[in-house]
């Protein structure tokens, strides 16, 4: 690489156009790619968080009004409603990729696509119901 | 040859954390996160969360929420870093660092949860 130009083995035998670091700025798409790329950190916060409360609740009734306390104080809501944010956008992306992920065939038919993200969408539905259910029952 | 051979086993993981991911973890954030910090409901008392965490089944999707879900963000954040920051020489330190970071959260996940028990 480091050849002056004048010397034979100074070949180069394939261009490639100089890409800037911020290349996903300079479409939505792209811009919307990342994001959803980004949105994984928040998946990983919220495991984090997840076992910051289990850990708390296992440590007994003071570790666990500390844990509510912290949870409550405003930049940890500031961070989880983003994290919502961006959960939120996670869940849609995703579903909305699963009948490209995932063709199914029913008596020799193909399940329609707009059938199978339904489905999951359905499922995110009573999931969620579910885990409501479970948390808040008395 | 190693890593190469590795990749479909961890595209395989990190779909498995998208899926429930995306299935569990809004509606978790929004309860705890979101809802009870701000009052909108009241906070379960300790001993009914005590009670779903000893049910070995809660502990099981929990363990398997939180590994596979890491699982996921090192698939992506990788490649985010990798083609997004353009930093494709450092793969390797990429990978190594992005999957040691997994891996150890979840052995901490796994600590947690048997320690509730």
């Amino acid at each position: 690489m480091n050849n002056p130009p004048g010397d034979a083995a100074y070949e180069p035998r394939l261009y490639r156009a100089p890409v800037s670091i911020l290349w996903w700025l300079r479409r939505r798409s792209y811009f919307f790619f990342v994001l959803r790329e980004l949105s994984s950190v928040f998946v990983a916060w919220s495991v984090v968080f997840l076992l910051l409360l289990i850990r708390a609740v296992g440590r007994g009734g003071g570790q666990y009004r500390d844990f509510l306390d912290w949870s409550a104080t405003a930049w940890v809501i500031i961070l989880n409603l983003v994290t919502l944010g961006f959960l939120v956008l996670h869940a849609i992306t995703w579903f909305n990729l699963t009948p490209a992920a995932m063709v199914l065939r029913l008596r020799g038919q193909r399940v329609p696509p707009a059938a199978i993200a339904g489905s999951a969408y359905l499922a995110w539905v009573v999931v969620s119901a579910f885990v409501v259910w479970i948390v808040m029952r008395r | 040859m190693g890593r190469r051979t590795m990749e479909p086993f961890l595209w395989l993981l990190f779909s498995a954390g998208g899926v429930l991911s995306a299935l569990l973890l809004p509606v978790l954030v929004f309860l705890f996160g979101v809802a009870m910090p701000i009052g909108w409901i009241a906070a379960p008392g300790l001993d009914h969360l005590r009670g779903l965490i000893d049910n070995p089944l809660t502990s099981l999707v929990v363990l398997a929420l939180s590994v596979l879900s890491l699982f996921h963000w090192a698939q992506r954040f990788r490649y985010t870093l990798i083609d997004g920051l353009k930093l494709k020489d450092h793969h390797r330190l990429i990978n190594v660092s992005c999957y040691t970071v997994t891996l150890v959260g979840s052995v901490a996940a796994a600590v947690v949860l048997w320690q509730v028990r």
